[in-house]
């Protein structure tokens, strides 16, 4: 049987993950454990039928004042001008809860390619690599130390390497340099580079399936 | 080898394993509603590809289901639009619907049981994470995402990594007034709402083998809640006398092999464990929740945790969660006032979840300035209670007996409790706004739950 993942136009997620050196963004930082996914995207808000616009109801109720968008609260992190970048940092246990995949659609719609955490529930975990999402995993110290970063810190991400460095303003005087390496599965990494699915290898391995259907009836 | 329960359901179910990754795990069985599903169904449909095994698949409507007047068109119009496109999709796919209006209607995880669906040894998915319900069958059963629901409608398979494994024992006799929701809350409140993340939990023990099958069901599903994948527990002859008979269960020549296959499903003697954790049922007392997460929960009448006890790190989530209480570190939350007694939810919606509230409030009255809803788990548990006579002893308490769905669990329906109200809840998260926005929820059993509703306040079954 052929491999399908190995035809490029079947090719269903971008990866932003090929850049030479790694993914450099600010972050935003949201020092909280046990953020749960009814925060990420409260359930009444999981009334669509396509995966779209969920990104404008993200963290809602922690965004906005009453429910009210002409209201943000200027205490929460998404609401901070300081604050921008591609990469959300946040406690540990992040995305517990419902299995809602609504969550990840959430974060990448509102503009998220990486989550930082020192622990990430497991259901969130797969929906977010099932989404182009990548979730690093660091030590609770390194979590720690990005969150004593001040908002001009940059957060450099190389999947090929594995690795997460934070990367001070080359040019301010006590800058330091801190890197870490991070798991994450051989074939979810290289599905992740080479913007293929789950279902992609599924599929290719169909006539396995169907042996096995057999065996088992 | 020795294996553990879930290793030997693992190991049965594995089509092939991929080099340094995850392996490839047959599903025996498919549980579908209305909210996780319409973009499975789209992107099945945009890959031009055909549901695989549409006759493993069941369907019903339950999250965003209206709770009263289930006749009538459902007003709300993008639940309404996403309870027809379920109609819609299961028509297409030649999939079985037990939609509004069917005697089979429900709560997913409360239907997959009572028809006999869920049976030991197999796989079952959903896409909802309380799937780990039917995990008390000795099934491995666990919640998945959009993108994974669309990978079984593909292929009946998903790419799995085998979680670690851990036994929950519990052993001894439970105190008065203590249920398996207790056990559950108190499991929690030792281990976190973290403490089994990447863990296939087996709870075991003379506490658990004592439980009915519903009572296991209750301690089951609230396995996501310690972060497990999932929560199970070896059939035994409890399960078999529940199993036997329901509507989907094996009959005659075929009830015999299963029997015999059922049998074998316990951990090996020396079966390794990569955690192990022993807790007594003398020191379980009814639970209640005080804080955001299910892990922040206590001895209803001790007092809620004082700020220095807790490291750094968990300060500033313990702080959030006691402003968004209402509720001060150092009180006891005996006595708190409470304006909503909710007992539904896939945790605490069964017959004998109803039957128990029912015993106890028998001649009672509901607290004036209390609303009460009993939401059942499904068409079924709701025409027993009728035809026990259930729902005229609730009617004379005072407590209102809805019709079945998720309901006030997560507020996706009308269901909701206000902004700041304190709402004393049967289901399985207390997280902010989870059962409206600035809804104020606190976990506790069905028992606790009905002994509020009659005093206003949080109030344990024990009291006189």
């Amino acid at each position: 049987m052929e491999n399908i993942i190995n035809q490029p136009d079947i090719i269903n997620v971008k990866s932003p993950f090929q850049t030479w050196g790694g993914y450099a963004s600010f972050f935003v930082p949201l020092n909280m454990e046990n953020v749960d996914t009814d925060q990420i995207i409260p359930a009444r808000f999981l009334k669509g039928t396509t995966r779209d616009g969920f990104g404008k109801n993200l963290f809602r109720d922690w965004r906005y004042d009453n429910n009210d968008e002409t209201k943000p609260k200027p205490s929460f992190v998404l609401n901070q001008l300081q604050y921008s970048g591609s990469i959300l940092v946040a406690g540990k246990n992040f995305g517990c809860g419902s299995s809602r995949e609504h969550a990840a659609w959430a974060l990448v719609d509102y503009g998220f390619t990486i989550v930082v955490s020192s622990f990430f529930a497991d259901i969130f975990k797969n929906n977010a690599l099932n989404n182009g999402l990548l979730p690093v995993v660091v030590s609770e110290t390194f979590l720690q130390k990005i969150f004593e970063q001040k908002s001009d810190t940059q957060l450099i991400v190389d999947l090929k390497n594995q690795t997460i460095k934070i990367f001070q303003d080359a040019e301010a005087p006590s800058s330091e340099e801190f890197e870490e390496t991070f798991e994450i599965s051989s074939y979810k990494k290289e599905c992740l580079l080479n913007g293929y699915d789950d279902i992609d290898y599924l599929l290719s391995i169909k006539n396995d399936i169907e042996q096995f259907e057999k065996q088992f009836a | 080898m020795k294996q553990t329960l879930f290793e030997k359901i693992w190991n049965k179910h594995i089509v092939k394993t991929i080099d340094d990754g995850p392996s490839v795990l047959y599903i025996d069985k498919h549980l579908i509603h209305e909210v996780t599903s319409p973009q499975a169904f789209a992107g099945i449909k945009k890959r031009g590809l055909k549901i695989f095994r549409p006759q493993q698949i069941v369907a019903t409507a339950d999250h965003n289901v209206p709770t009263i007047n289930q006749h009538l068109p459902i007003k709300e119009n993008l639940s309404k639009i996403q309870v027809d496109t379920l109609i819609k999709n299961c028509a297409e796919n030649d999939i079985e619907l037990y939609g509004l209006g069917h005697p089979y209607q429900g709560i997913v995880h409360v239907i997959g049981p009572e028809l006999g669906i869920t049976q030991p040894g197999i796989t079952i998915v959903c896409g909802d994470s309380h799937t780990s319900t039917h995990g008390a069958f000795g099934a491995i059963a666990f919640g998945i995402g959009t993108s994974e629901v669309e990978m079984v409608f593909a292929t009946q398979c998903l790419l799995q990594t085998k979680p670690k494994q851990m036994r929950i024992n519990v052993n001894g006799a439970l105190k008065k007034g203590v249920l398996s929701k207790d056990i559950v809350l108190y499991i929690l409140s030792k281990i976190s709402a973290s403490g089994a993340t990447g863990f296939a939990v087996e709870y075991a023990g003379s506490t658990i083998r004592n439980l009915s099958m519903e009572a296991r069901m209750t301690v089951c599903n609230m396995s996501i809640e310690m972060g497990a994948r999932c929560g199970l527990i070896a059939p035994d002859e409890t399960t078999f006398n529940y199993v036997k008979g329901k509507k989907f269960a094996p009959k005659g020549e075929a009830w015999i092999k299963a029997l015999k296959d059922w049998k074998q499903l316990f951990s090996d003697d020396d079966a390794v464990f990569d955690e192990e954790i022993n807790i007594n049922a003398a020191d379980i007392m009814p639970m209640i929740t005080y804080g955001t997460n299910p892990g922040m929960g206590m001895g209803i009448d001790e007092c809620i945790p004082l700020e220095n006890v807790l490291n750094e790190n968990e300060k500033p989530a313990f702080v959030k969660a006691l402003k968004y209480m209402g509720l001060q570190a150092g009180n006891a939350i005996m006595g708190q006032k409470i304006d909503y007694v909710f007992i539904g939810s896939c945790t605490n919606s069964r017959i004998e979840d109803l039957r128990l509230v029912a015993n106890f409030v028998k001649g009672k009255q509901k607290a004036k300035e209390v609303e009460v809803w009993i939401v059942p788990g499904s068409k079924q548990v709701e025409q027993q209670a009728i035809a026990e006579g259930i729902d005229k002893i609730f009617e004379a308490a005072g407590f209102q007996l809805r019709q079945p769905g998720c309901s006030a669990c997560l507020g996706m329906n009308e269901d909701k409790i206000p902004a700041g109200k304190y709402c004393i809840s049967t289901s399985n998260r207390n997280f902010e706004g989870r059962q409206g926005a600035g809804a104020r929820t606190l976990l506790a059993s069905p028992l606790t739950a009905a002994a509020s509703a009659i005093k206003g306040y949080v109030a344990s079954p024990n009291a006189t």
